[in-house]
């Protein structure tokens, strides 16, 4: 089955087209990365995908549900989970708050109102044993304004799974990182279970190359070309556009 | 030894507080048991409007738009001969809800300042609405003879000391309420949506429909401390959805702390306390005030409960 379909998606804002007529399919199971240039329309694609922007024109649809005209949480819902760009947690929250946020946000007990929220034992069972699983449950009781931005971005990357999605967004994971946090946080999304089909963005091509098993180059709003990384690596429009 | 101590120590404030409570009228003169009166129903008022300010990131600058309601309702009650308080009060909750039901839909369509301002007009039409429909209203002079209500058992509040009491207990259901519904996955997601509504959003909460329910909370526990006032004061008038009600409201959560219940209760202990005392001393006392609340804002910015929270840290 087909995890994520895009049908000639267009998306202009006034009279700049960001997005222009892309047609895209990820399989099930699949990595994907998308790469390009700056200005190239990734994060508005994402966006587009994610539910915060809607398109000017085509469809979308995540596993052969058509889902053109549901909003951000109602997607989200029927398994998609993404990360930001600059890093968007809640930073006046403890890190075990941060995390129950995320396992609670599945579950339909998270209307309740008059219970206390460590009554639900599921979810503080469940935020314990990601936290442990990731090695920060001796941090549980920091605020999150007080984690090193290394740490903040592999906890962006932790809340999209306590969500236990089925398509994992990541908007440029890396951004920002030393080398050897980058090496950390690559070596978490490889180590991701294959069930979650990911769909990278990525500015770092090493990054991208290492992660994906497929590729796709966007360029000015387009697809410039898709192919497997040897196939890219080999592509001389892409060997133009990145080295000009 | 150091759990004793805690333990100890979170038994014995609350401990002295009730006793401190109960004592004061025995103690003090009737002025002062009134003030504590208003510190209780304020405290109500604030505490409720941090359910958007403090726990959701919704700056109202309207609130007083629930408490009004809820006080107009309580006021025809009681003229048309209904004196149970009972009946009132639950009254006055629905409507305060069903107001800022209705607030809310037009309201929650906006974002930061505008948000503010959309509260604050909204409020403005009630206050017009009650000074104009002079035939129900009475316009400005406002409804008078307004008497303390009964509580079933053949009881009514008409003693002071029973009223101070009644609030005090009202005061600790509506803390206990608070407490519950802002420890709750509900309340979570309240601070969740505070921090970051995209990140909400993207993990799959409906952030619109949790601010909608937080703005009908708010207004349904704004509207018992409506209730309340009108029969503490006995008269009801368009001043009760007042913006000087509002901007008050707001002004006990920066002072005393946003984002906890003690904080609100603080605030309002301090503004009902500063207003009433020190305007019995000097007649510039809003000078006086003004520079009270200048001084505290600069040396405490989150509220003077946050020197508590730091001590116990």
């Amino acid at each position: 089955m087909k995890a994520l379909e895009l049908k000639a998606l267009s998306k202009n804002f006034g009279g700049l087209r960001a997005i222009r007529d892309i047609s895209l399919e990820i399989e099930e199971g699949e990595r994907r990365a998308i790469i390009g240039p700056n200005g190239a329309g990734k994060t508005t694609l994402f966006h587009l995908i994610s539910g915060f922007l809607f398109p000017s024109s085509g469809r979308l649809s995540l596993f052969g549900g058509e889902m053109t005209h549901l909003q951000a949480h109602q997607r989200a819902a029927l398994g998609m989970a993404r990360t930001f760009q600059v890093t968007n947690l809640f930073q006046k929250l403890t890190l075990f708050e941060n995390i129950l946020l995320g396992v609670q946000a599945i579950k339909g007990t998270r209307f309740c109102f008059y219970r206390r929220v460590t009554s639900f034992r599921d979810v503080v069972y469940e935020t314990e044993r990601l936290l442990k699983e990731w090695n920060l449950w001796g941090k549980k009781d920091a605020l999150l304004k007080n984690l090193s931005y290394g740490e903040q971005r592999q906890i962006e990357v932790i809340m999209a799974l306590a969500t236990k999605p089925r398509l994992l967004l990541l908007d440029e994971p890396t951004a920002g990182l030393s080398p050897a946090e980058t090496i950390l946080v690559t070596s978490i999304i490889k180590g991701l279970p294959h069930e979650i089909t990911t769909l990278l963005i990525e500015h770092d091509m090493d990054v991208a190359f290492n992660i994906a098993e497929r590729i796709t180059v966007l360029h000015f709003g387009s697809i410039l070309a898709e192919g497997s990384p040897e196939q890219i690596k080999g592509n001389a429009k892409v060997t133009e556009i990145y080295l000009g | 030894m150091k759990v004793e101590e805690i333990l100890k120590r979170s038994f014995l404030l609350p401990f002295l507080f009730a006793v401190l409570i109960v004592f004061f009228p025995f103690i003090f003169s009737n002025y002062y048991v009134g003030l504590v009166i208003q510190i209780f129903i304020m405290a109500i008022f604030a505490m409720s409007l941090d359910i958007l300010v403090g726990h959701t990131g919704l700056p109202s600058m309207g609130h007083a738009a629930y408490y009004g309601v809820a006080g107009y309702a309580a006021g025809f009650l009681f003229l048309a001969g209904v004196k149970n308080f009972w009946l009132a009060i639950v009254l006055g909750m629905g409507l305060g809800g069903l107001a800022a039901a209705f607030f809310g839909l037009l309201a929650l369509r906006a974002r930061g300042p505008y948000f503010m301002l959309i509260t604050l007009a909204l409020s403005q039409v009630l206050w017009g609405i009650a000074f104009k429909w002079r035939s129900l209203t009475r316009g400005d002079d406002g409804l008078p003879g307004i008497g303390r209500p009964e509580i079933g058992l053949g009881m009514n509040l008409k003693p002071d000391l029973y009223f101070y009491y009644f609030t005090f207990a009202l005061f600790l259901i509506a803390f206990a309420a608070l407490f519950i519904l802002l420890n709750s996955p509900f309340g979570y997601t309240l601070r969740g949506i505070r921090e970051s509504e995209s990140r909400m959003e993207a993990l799959g909460y409906p952030v619109w429909l949790y601010k909608y329910t937080g703005f009908i909370f708010a207004g349904i526990f704004a509207g018992i401390s409506g209730v309340l006032w009108v029969y503490y004061s006995g008269f009801v008038n368009p001043s009760y959805f007042g913006i000087d009600l509002s901007v008050k409201a707001l002004l006990m959560l920066i002072l005393g702390g946003s984002g906890s219940l003690f904080g609100p209760f603080i605030g309002a202990g301090i503004v009902v306390l500063l207003e009433n005392l020190v305007s019995g001393l000097t007649e510039r006392w809003s000078l006086v005030l003004g520079i009270v609340y200048v001084t505290v804002i600069m040396l405490f910015s989150e509220g003077i409960f946050s020197v508590f929270k730091r001590g116990r840290n």
